[in-house]
């Protein structure tokens, strides 16, 4: 069976907790191991905070959607997206330690962990249009397991 | 679930613990508490306990290193202790301990500094 939920809010910092809460309760349903859990509110929260600070400049007025579909098989599909400003150059975000904001004191690894921590990541973006991140993984089917 | 920050000063050492959870909301108003402390002048070296927290992104990474840099021109070191396999992942992730030291409890962190517990 496949089950969907879709979130849309403010950008304002507080609602990183909230996002990363959300989902982690949605996908709790398939029964994932705590090590799947943390890996998938982590990289809520990063996907989250780069539409915060790089897509929006930090300005709290403008909105962020993150839908996460799930299916009984344990895959995960997440897409965060935002219509900010958009990355110029999507290669070198990528790179590990990178930051187009250093004086902000990022540390330049939030796409790195979500490399690390799915299974697939795909970044699409436009400039002044917005950036959508599509992640995915294949939860290990624990809840195939005796209890 | 948001973050408390417990602050204690032994000799010259600044310990801080944290519980709850280190995203960059959080980061953001850790940072100015953290700095303030530092601007005080009287402590050297800083312990941070992070026993309590039970999450962690990157932007804790981001405001430690701030930090580190701010104490290594005060002449101190930055010792981070008690930390959870999560965090110790992404801490491995972005090369943290090759410039800061992990220690297992406050306790060892102390001592490390040559202060007795």
């Amino acid at each position: 069976m496949k089950n969907d939920m879709t979130l849309r809010f403010l950008s304002v910092s507080k609602n990183e907790a909230f996002a990363r809460a959300t989902v982690g309760a949605f996908i709790s349903q398939l029964d994932p191991t705590m090590d799947e859990l943390t890996e998938i509110k982590t990289v809520v929260s990063e996907a989250v905070t780069n539409a915060i600070i790089h897509g929006y400049h930090n300005e709290p007025d403008h909105y962020i959607t993150v839908t996460c579909a799930i299916e009984d098989s344990g895959a995960i599909e997440l897409i965060i997206s935002d219509e900010g400003m958009g990355i110029e150059n999507i290669k070198q975000a990528q790179e590990p330690l990178y930051t187009s904001k250093p004086h902000l004191e990022r540390s330049g690894m939030g796409f790195t962990i979500m490399e690390s921590f799915m299974d697939g990541l795909a970044i699409k973006s436009t400039i002044n249009e917005g950036t959508t991140v599509t992640m995915k993984k294949q939860l290990t089917t624990a809840n195939s397991v005796c209890h | 679930m948001s973050l408390t920050t417990f602050f204690t000063i032994k000799e010259d050492v600044l310990i801080i613990r944290l519980s709850g959870e280190l995203d960059h909301h959080e980061a953001t108003i850790l940072r100015e508490a953290w700095q303030n402390k530092l601007r005080e002048g009287t402590v050297k070296h800083v312990i941070l306990n992070l026993e309590e927290v039970s999450f962690m992104d990157s932007s804790g990474i981001g405001v430690l290193l701030g930090r580190y840099k701010e104490i290594m021109q005060l002449g101190g070191e930055l010792v981070v202790c008690a930390v959870n396999p999560s965090i110790e992942r992404i801490f491995n992730m972005s090369g943290m301990f090759k410039i800061i030291r992990l220690e297992p409890n406050e306790e060892n962190a102390l001592l490390s500094l040559g202060v007795a517990s």
